[in-house]
């Protein structure tokens, strides 16, 4: 009998009237867990009926407490007729089998009803107690925690990141089950939201039990997402990769170092070491070797080494492989084979994080990304998932070998995704193909001095964009360069990437989003010779949306993307694609040269004056956007290259192809063949409307910026205000006379308009950045367009002039810091050193000689690198030291003495903020972002993963305002119960939140209307930047400082 | 291309205060855009009329969500649906019980029921207020009437409760329920001078002093109907004009106090008896419902306006008030001294707040 899950109901409020004649409810509650039902005794004649019932107590199986929900069910009890449904609560418990997590979940819940929406709330109290299992053969999987998060949880550290997890479960769809026919559109919808929810409960433990086998202890950038595949059934599927995290001790010892500046420095691992005590006693502390303790044998590594000739299994990936003995000289060579030998052991070496510890990504190779159509109604048996596992193996597979091909063993910032149309599926993964440091993929105690030397070959903010292929056996045309920034590795001209700009990345000037859209119709199409039309127009759509994008990036001056994600939906006459991703300019990469037109008949004098007319917009346009996003490289003398600056030329970065049910792989050339591809040549007058295109798309007006990825290049300096929306737009296009160009400008202004409707609404808050902003098309209907928006508007501070430099600072300083844990002492130590007596040393000169003097392992060098380099750069760099020093000081001084002083009063002081502020007659404010950080705030406690399904329905639509009326009122109602749930966890912020579904079909006839949302999130608590330096402030920092500086410098 | 939905929702409600004011004045949608365009926002943004009208629509259907929970505000602050800071919920529930002083002027003193409401639509034309939103104000006084009617209490503190309105507001609050309670005409034509501010300050004045609650504070209703009690007993006030040595008296010990002192003297001495009886004479019809009604219509015709004709400057009105209520207590054979000063002393602040033009 592993748990007993408690259960008290204490009271309703704001209950609608269920009894016409008195105008009041004689409301009870059924609680029901599994197959057990409780219920309350009946309330009578009250719209806020007090039960304060007793505990109603579950003792069940851990299988069960992860699987099941908690249903809780309001019903209004009536003498005479069976009793009428008010609404229902489903409580997730997973939250409370973690030991670090919410220990009661205690609040008010919306009672939601599928038909009338919230109908009151409901408090009730939950509580778990977990016996130990002893049982090894156990299906459960508690304890493993999930993040939704794509990066590594902020109060978090990796030891291991072993790699990608998988399940996929399938079931009837309850909607297509017989019995729909004569039950109630509510009892309908009720069983689809248990199931779902079960189901979501099954996939998790079984992704807990594998990642259990891999000796993990988490899921991070777990991705869970519903196919509603109709007739042949409904698939819940998740992804995500499997971790061992470490906590970074308690949030409260964290708080005396949080009066420094720099969000990140906190994170620092003062507290790794559960007794503060050992910082004392010197660099002789096997600290390393505890916190790898993890790691699985050593064997893999040795074992595989030489495995070469395995890769070359592939066909067509031999180069990637085989080039590195020869190229990349011996350290590269040592670093690729262990990596190699690393993932090797893996199925899939994929990882769905978008941003990373740092030093963990080494060469980003490009997008690699593959596409099937599949006929939902050739699935031999639609019960079980044998089919779509197949489905799936077979296109990561596929993403596997294309990132073989580019050189790389793993594919990063990789997601997968649907789009159903009647019994067309199309199945579609991407990622980034990379190439990572293996130190945290399995082994910690890698040999010191390959690291140390390896990270030397790859100076800060432009290792990862060197090429990671062979550049004498490219697998396709590409145009290299020497690096901008080292001068000493090959980069390409353009990279486009799935995932976050990494933090140490060197960027000039801001970034934007940028995007691609297209339509393509299709004639209406059955079974087979429809999945055959989707899959011939698909490598045109893909061409095209990448020429686009290319066209645009190009416009804006940039010459990289990160956070490119292409989604292409079918519909029953077209298809959609809708390509978005951040541009920045890297200064790693060459400047990208500008878009030249030509046109087909150079005779005609007034179309000639036209195209240069056009070429003089062009020019305008691109000059226009590199002020506004103050994209100015330095020039750079031709001699330092050593060779002519490269002409750019157009060339791809993406690997596709698609394939149809018929398994029929076709591989597509993106690069324009040999040509200049910078030439955009007008033969027609499609290529004219393209060129047409590319104008229209207008700037954010001033004071706003647009991105969609975590953070926003350029913009270091949030202020605290931030606004999480959605917002959705359906268009009806008339159906007479479409034509691909009609449609393209549709779907462009819708598009656009949105955007600006955007810019228009959040106005007040300039100046401000929409970050993560995250666009889904769908086509629920013959002629209807939806789009469907998210992102968060966050403020920053206009005077950023000092900060973006002090930014650069910080982080490398976290770069250095968090690199490993006794490079922490490290910059601390010079940054205290330097101050007093060298008012202006050189940087380089300084650290080595601090390095060997104190005896640091020589691993740590590798950092003092990164700052010289920063020296090099930033003018202002040692006056930022110098300040950046004294904070630092300040803050490491308090937590190496005070901890275990300051620890009460801390953890007081925690305690009074973090408590869920309900207490107040008000609602407490709880926070949602699609991003993984609050601006101004620090995340404290992780509570547990937010894993929503609802579905909504009225047969009263003109009554509730139309279509608008009623998803606006469905969207709002869904943000509140998550706010409740998250409230009742006793969180104040859902971080990584995303609507991944959000499905709308009406029926205006008939006066109907149904949606169905789902949407996930990490549980947050949070405290504000502000707040803890007010309880930093209090300890007596001028006091200790003189002997804890001593103390301090132990390495 | 036609937008078929077309939907903004933030975690936290945006609330736009110039169209939450169009809505309030019960602008149409597209009227609101009119408006809005006629601002000039359109070139401070850069936006579109589309964009504008997409806004418009918006923040008009959130704040078609929000108007059944500003009708109960305390809902407002603990529902979950709508996440608004504390300020704006403040700000949104202040609007939204905002009145009109021109329609306020109208409906006030009548009976909040369906016979008026249809009377709207003539209060519309006249005033120039959007049918809307006067039916918004009527349906707030209405609502705000039931729902203390039937309460103990303070009447400022029973809607403050459960309204959440400003200190400010609530008075103007009771005032209207107070007024809409006992039904005093304020419609005349000789009334129309006067504002709702004058009206409402009369008002406190009354329920502080002419109300059960003003000497038994439990009582149901204490602050809506006027204390019978007291009422039946202003007849007993009669003896001051009936008796005729009284009167004499009395006008004797102002004249001598106020000699010298009033620029209007020889006025006030030739008019004192009309005057007094006049006042008088207001009191004791106190007990029959009609004359309540009335009190305002009297007090005007039979105080301000004699003094109006006569020019009387406020100060000398104020002289003269002070007086004549305390010279009373100088009659010795007057006995209801007590009754007196509760009615002279509301009724003074009242006539001096009534004196205008």
């Amino acid at each position: 009998m592993p748990g007993k899950l408690k259960v008290k109901i204490v009271a309703g409020r704001h209950l609608p009237v269920m009894d016409r004649a008195s105008d009041l409810t004689d409301a009870f509650v059924e609680v029901k867990f599994g197959n057990t039902t409780f219920k309350t005794d009946v309330y009578l004649k009250s719209l806020n009926p007090q039960w304060n019932s007793e505990w109603f107590k579950f003792e069940v199986d851990d299988e069960d407490l992860q699987d099941e929900p908690l249903q809780i069910t309001v019903l209004d009890h009536d003498t005479y007729s069976a009793n009428d449904a008010i609404g229902k609560v489903y409580i997730d418990i997973d939250p409370l089998l973690y030991s670090e997590a919410a220990t009661v979940i205690s609040g008010w819940f919306p009672i939601y009803d599928t038909i009338h929406g919230i109908r009151g709330e409901i408090n009730v109290v939950v509580k778990v107690d977990l016996f130990n299992d002893l049982n090894r053969f156990r299906q459960s999987s508690c304890g493993v925690k999930f993040f939704c998060t794509t990066s590594i949880p902020k109060c978090y550290r990796a030891v291991i990141i072993h790699g990608f997890v998988e399940e996929l479960v399938v079931n009837e769809d309850p909607e297509y089950q017989w019995i729909d026919r004569i039950r109630t559109p509510r009892a309908s919808n009720e069983a689809r939201q248990r199931l779902i929810s079960l189901m979501s409960g099954e996939l998790q433990r079984k992704i807990g039990l594998k990642v259990l086998e891999m000796r993990g202890n988490a899921v991070v950038g777990y991705l869970q997402c519903f196919d509603l595949e109709g007739e042949s059934g409904l698939v819940v599927r998740a992804i995500g990769t499997a971790c061992t995290l470490d906590k970074l001790s308690s949030p409260a010892a964290f708080l005396p170092a949080c009066n420094s500046p720099s969000k990140e420095i906190k994170e620092i691992p003062f507290n790794e070491d559960p007794n503060p005590n050992t910082h004392s006693s010197g660099p002789s502390t096997p600290l390393k070797n505890q916190t790898y303790s993890f790691s699985p044998s050593k064997s893999y590594s040795r074992q595989s080494s030489s495995s070469d000739t395995d890769l070359s299994l592939t066909p067509k990936t031999g180069m990637g492989s085989g080039s590195a003995g020869k190229e990349g000289g011996p350290f590269k060579a040592l670093l690729r084979q262990q990596t190699q030998s690393a993932l090797e052991q893996r199925e899939f070496p994929f990882f769905t994080l978008t941003a990373f510890p740092p030093g963990f990504l080494v060469h980003v190779g490009g997008v690699v990304s593959a596409r099937s159509v599949k006929l939902l109604d050739r699935i031999h048996n639609p019960d079980e998932p044998e089919t779509r596992d197949a489905w799936w193996a077979e296109i990561r597979q596929e993403i596997k070998s294309h990132a073989k091909a580019l050189g790389c063993h793993a594919v990063v910032g990789y997601s997968e995704s649907t789009s159903i149309c009647e019994e067309v599926c199309i199945l579609s993964a991407s990622g980034t193909a990379a190439v990572l440091n293996p130190r945290f993929l399995q082994d910690g105690t890698v040999e010191g001095c390959l690291e140390q030397r390896l990270e030397e070959n790859l100076p800060a903010g432009c290792g990862f964009c060197h090429i990671p292929y062979d550049e004498l056996n490219m697998p396709f045309p590409a145009h290299l360069t020497y690096c901008y920034n080292c001068r000493k590795q090959k980069v390409p001209d353009v990279l486009f990437t799935t995932i976050d700009l990494p933090v140490d990345a060197a960027v000039i000037g801001k970034g934007c989003l940028i995007q691609a859209r297209l339509c393509r119709l299709k004639k209406k199409a059955q079974a087979e010779a429809n999945a055959t039309a989707i899959s011939n127009l698909l490598p045109f759509m893909e061409y095209e949306v990448h020429t686009q994008l290319m066209n645009k990036l190009k416009l804006k001056g940039m010459n990289a993307l990160f956070g490119l994600r292409i989604q292409i939906s079918v519909g029953e006459n077209m298809l959609m694609g809708l390509a978005s991703a951040t541009g920045v300019y890297l200064a790693a990469l060459p400047t990208p040269g500008g878009i030249q037109i030509a046109g087909k008949t150079p005779n005609d004098g007034s179309y000639e004056q036209h195209i240069s007319h056009m070429q003089k917009k062009i020019n305008d346009t691109i000059a226009k956007n590199k002020e506004l996003y103050e994209i100015n490289p330095p020039e750079i003398s031709e001699e330092i290259i050593g060779s002519p600056i490269p002409e750019p030329r157009q060339r791809s970065r993406l690997l596709r192809s698609q394939s149809e049910s018929s398994d029929e792989v076709t591989e597509l050339d993106l690069s324009h063949g040999k040509k200049d591809a910078f030439v955009l040549e007008i033969d027609d007058t499609d290529a004219m409307e393209d060129v047409h295109s590319l104008l229209t798309d207008v700037p954010p007006p001033s004071g706003f910026y647009s991105c969609n990825t975590e953070i926003m290049p350029g913009i270091n300096n949030w202020t605290s205000e931030i606004q999480m929306f959605t917002s959705v737009r359906v268009i009806r296009l008339s159906s007479l006379n479409l034509t691909n160009q009609a449609l393209n400008k549709n779907f462009n202004d819708l598009c656009e308009n949105l955007l600006k409707s955007l810019y228009f609404k959040l106005r007040s808050m300039i100046p401000c950045c929409l970050c993560h902003v995250n666009f889904t098309v769908s086509l629920p209907e013959d002629e209807l367009i939806q789009v469907t928006v998210t992102a968060v508007a966050i403020t920053f501070d206009k005077n950023q002039a000092l900060q973006t430099t002090k930014t650069h600072a910080e982080k490398s300083l976290q770069r250095a810091s968090t690199d490993n844990e006794e490079l922490l002492q490290f910059p601390l130590e010079l940054c205290s050193d330097s101050l007093p007596s060298h008012p202006f040393p050189p940087a380089k000169e300084h650290l080595e000689s601090a390095s060997s003097n104190s005896g640091i392992p020589a691993a740590q060098r590798a950092t003092s690198v990164d700052y010289s380099s920063f020296a090099d750069r930033c003018s202002s760099w040692i006056e930022l030291i110098k300040l950046k020093a004294q904070t630092i000081r300040r803050g490491s001084i308090k937590t190496t003495v005070t901890v275990e002083k300051a620890s009460p009063v801390g953890e007081g002081n925690f305690r009074n903020r973090s408590s869920p502020p309900c207490a107040n007659s008000t609602v407490g404010v709880v926070k949602m972002t699609p991003l993984s950080f609050i601006p101004g705030a620090k995340i404290t406690k992780y509570l547990g993963i937010i894993n929503m399904f609802f579905i909504r329905e009225t047969t009263s639509l003109r009554e509730e305002g139309g279509v608008s009326g009623f998803l606006h009122a469905f969207i709002a109602e869904v943000f509140a119960m998550v706010r409740a749930h998250v409230a009742a966890l006793g969180g104040n912020a859902v971080v990584s939140y995303i609507m991944k579904q959000c499905v709308f079909m009406e029926n205006p006839n008939k006066n109907q209307a149904q949606c169905l949302i789902n949407v996930s999130g990490d549980a947050v608590v949070f405290v504000r930047e502000s707040e803890l330096e007010v309880v930093s402030t209090q300890q007596p920092a001028a006091n200790c400082q003189p002997s804890c500086t001593g103390g301090e410098v132990t390495t | 291309m036609t937008s078929e939905l077309d939907i903004f929702v933030g975690n936290t409600t945006l609330i736009d205060e110039d169209v939450y004011r169009l809505w309030l004045d019960g602008y149409s949608v597209s009227d609101a855009v009119a408006l809005r365009v006629r601002s000039g926002i359109l070139e401070q943004t850069g936006a579109t009329a589309a964009v504008l009208q997409s806004d418009t629509m918006d923040h008009y259907r959130t704040f078609q969500m929000l108007e059944r929970l500003l009708h109960a505000p305390p809902k407002l602050l603990h529902q979950l649906i709508f996440q608004i800071p504390p300020s704006r919920q403040a700000l949104l529930i202040e609007r939204y019980y905002t009145f009109d002083e021109a329609f306020v002027r109208e409906v006030l003193g009548k009976k909040l029921s369906k016979g008026t409401k249809k009377d709207l639509d003539d209060i519309s034309t006249k005033t120039g207020i959007t049918l809307k939103s006067c039916r918004r104000q009527f349906d707030n006084f209405k609502r705000v009437f039931k729902v203390v009617e039937e309460m103990r209490g303070s009447l400022v503190d029973n809607i403050q409760q459960h309204f959440l309105l400003s200190d400010r507001l609530a008075r103007d609050y009771a005032a209207i329920v107070f007024f809409a309670n006992n039904r005093f005409e304020t419609g005349k034509k000789k009334l129309q001078y006067l504002s709702f501010g004058d009206f409402a300050f009369c008002a406190e004045l009354m329920i502080q002093n002419w109300t059960l609650g003003a000497v038994d504070p439990q009582a149901d209703d204490m602050d809506m109907d006027l204390d019978k009690e007291f009422l039946q007993d202003l007849k007993e006030l009669k003896v001051l004009v009936a008796d005729k040595d009284l009167l004499d008296l009395h006008k004797s010990l102002v004249c001598t106090a106020l000699r010298g002192k009033l620029g209007v003297f020889s006025e006030m001495e030739a008019n004192f008896k009309n005057l007094s009886r006049g006042l008088v004479n207001v009191a004791a019809k106190l007990t029959h419902n009609k004359d309540v009604r009335d009190l305002f219509v009297d007090l005007v015709e039979k105080f301000v306006e004699p003094c109006r004709s006569d020019h009387w400057p406020l100060n000398d009105v104020r002289l003269f008030l002070n007086q004549y209520s305390a010279s009373v207590h100088s009659l010795d054979g007057f006995r209801h001294q007590a009754l007196w000063d509760r009615y002279m002393g509301t009724l003074r602040g009242c006539l001096l707040r009534l004196c205008h033009d």
